[in-house]
């Protein structure tokens, strides 16, 4: 046994109780990050959190575990920026080895549209607070040695945006460290519990319906990712998300190092190397919306087909492991975040294919807007209510990949 | 394998050769003409379970034809008639 599995053997699992003062649908990162900030930032302990597998079973452990703020627009920047030092915060703050890595990230620019576009990806980041700068093929050479910068002949790199910041962490020890931060405060996880239903005073959402029973709520958060329509259509809304399936796999060990994370937005792939020096690799969401965790060979091989372009290291290894998650996309490619018009009701939504990253300044965030009822500066332009008032957040630098 | 999509002219083909569009209805309680466009422009049934949709074969007949697929499953439950 390590440390990590020791201190959860020593956490003490309870029945429901009748009602909490907040109930949170879904463990996964989100869920319990808004546990976790309501008790340590606000002292709201009378929590639940309803999980219907186990905690960070479902895209919370099913994603590529890249932290990043270089997004493409203010308001998302300094959004993800508040997560990036969140993150950074988080292993003093939990006192747990989270395995957080700082390794920079690299968006390869293999094109003269490409070059003009990561520039100006650099500008904005720097301006809003994600550090980025744009550095030439020589930097990018010694940044990342393994990569061919003839692309293959085809995909030559030109230069790329460079955003020191950039890192990974453990997902399960995330949102392990959250869980046990939660519930060492009192809040309760309820594992192996599924929300069946909300219940409805008038228009007001007044608690859930469980397979453990009726439990009576002063606010019902939807933190639920994939199953987050249904969820939302108990309580008579409609939402503007679809769900994609989102694959990525790993390779088996490299016994290089491999040190930051590569991107490449034409070429639709990005590559890290996990801890335990695999390659991890992803693309973009599968067309069709799509509840399925099935994974498809031919994912495989479209991915590796451009990656090794870039990486042509990468043909001596092997595939080790594949998997699959689906991502609620908005139609902006932003996230959703805060009051829904039902009252009693708050949402979290839309993390598409940025859910990870975005974990504790989420969490931090709507535990805020439930403590004091008052939406943060923050998270404002990310309403639900954005669509209705022609505000909508058009994200490039986050409609790409990860 | 990827998922094959049933196309009436062309047979049985990758999904990569097709373009998925989805038939968008907006749901008839809706009376307020400001939300119908709300509703039409934004919000998505997006169900779980057998749903009706199109999809153009863009790298083939460039036919657009319907069929019913579970979304839970992937697996197409009824192609179009050819």
């Amino acid at each position: 046994m390590n440390e990590f599995t020791e201190r959860q053997m020593k956490l003490t699992w309870r029945a429901p109780k009748e009602s909490y003062d907040v109930v949170i649908v879904g463990a996964g990162g989100h869920g319990l990050a808004t546990a976790y900030y309501l008790a340590t930032r606000h002292g709201i302990t009378n929590v639940g959190v309803f999980e219907r597998g186990y905690i960070g079973g479902g895209n919370s452990g099913r994603n590529t575990t890249i932290i990043r703020a270089n997004y493409g627009i203010p308001a998302a920047v300094r959004f993800y920026q508040r997560s990036v030092d969140l993150y950074r915060g988080l292993e003093e703050e939990t006192d747990r080895w989270l395995m957080h890595q700082q390794k920079g990230i690299l968006w390869m620019a293999h094109s003269e549209a490409a070059v003009r576009a990561e520039r100006m990806r650099a500008k904005l980041n720097t301006e809003f607070g994600a550090e980025t700068e744009f550095v030439g093929p020589r930097q990018v050479e010694e940044l990342c040695p393994q990569l061919d910068m003839s692309g293959g002949g085809r995909w030559p790199v030109l230069g790329a945006s460079y955003h020191p910041q950039g890192a990974t962490a453990r997902h399960d020890r995330v949102v392990w460290a959250l869980a046990e931060g939660a519930m060492e405060r009192g809040a309760h996880v309820h594992q192996n519990t599924p929300v069946e239903g909300l219940i409805l005073d008038g228009k007001r959402v007044a608690g859930v319906r469980t397979a453990a029973g009726n439990v009576a709520a002063g606010v019902v958060v939807s933190a639920v990712g994939g199953h987050v329509s249904r969820l939302a259509a108990m309580a008579g809304l409609r939402l503007p998300i679809r769900t994609h399936r989102l694959q990525a796999f790993v390779t088996n060990h490299y016994r290089q190092q491999f040190g930051p994370i590569v991107a490449s937005s034409e070429l639709f792939f990005y590559a890290s190397q996990t801890a335990r020096g695999e390659m991890l690799l992803g693309a973009e969401i599968d067309p069709q919306p799509s509840f399925s965790y099935r994974s498809s060979h031919d994912f495989v091989q479209h991915v590796c087909r451009r990656a090794l372009c870039l990486l042509p290291f990468m043909s001596d290894l092997r595939v080790l492991r594949q998997w699959t998650g689906v991502c609620d996309m908005s139609p902006d490619y932003s996230p959703i975040m805060g009051r829904t018009g039902v009252p009693g009701f708050f949402i979290t939504t839309g993390w598409g294919t940025w859910g990870f990253k975005a974990i504790p300044a989420g969490g931090e965030q709507i535990a805020e807007l439930i403590a004091t009822g008052e939406t943060p500066e923050l998270i404002a332009p990310f309403g639900l209510d954005r669509f209705a008032r022609d505000r909508t957040m058009a994200d490039r630098g986050s409609a790409g990949t990860h | 394998m990827s998922l094959r999509i049933p196309c009436p002219c062309c047979g049985d083909r990758s999904v990569h050769e097709f373009v998925h569009g989805e038939i968008r209805r907006v749901p008839d309680h809706l009376t307020d003409p400001d939300e119908r466009d709300l509703d039409f422009a934004f919000h998505h049934d997006n169900e779980e379970g057998v749903v009706t949709e199109r999809w153009f074969h863009a790298q083939g007949c460039r036919r657009w034809f319907e069929i019913r697929r579970d979304t839970r499953t992937d697996r197409i439950i009824e192609a179009a008639e050819s």
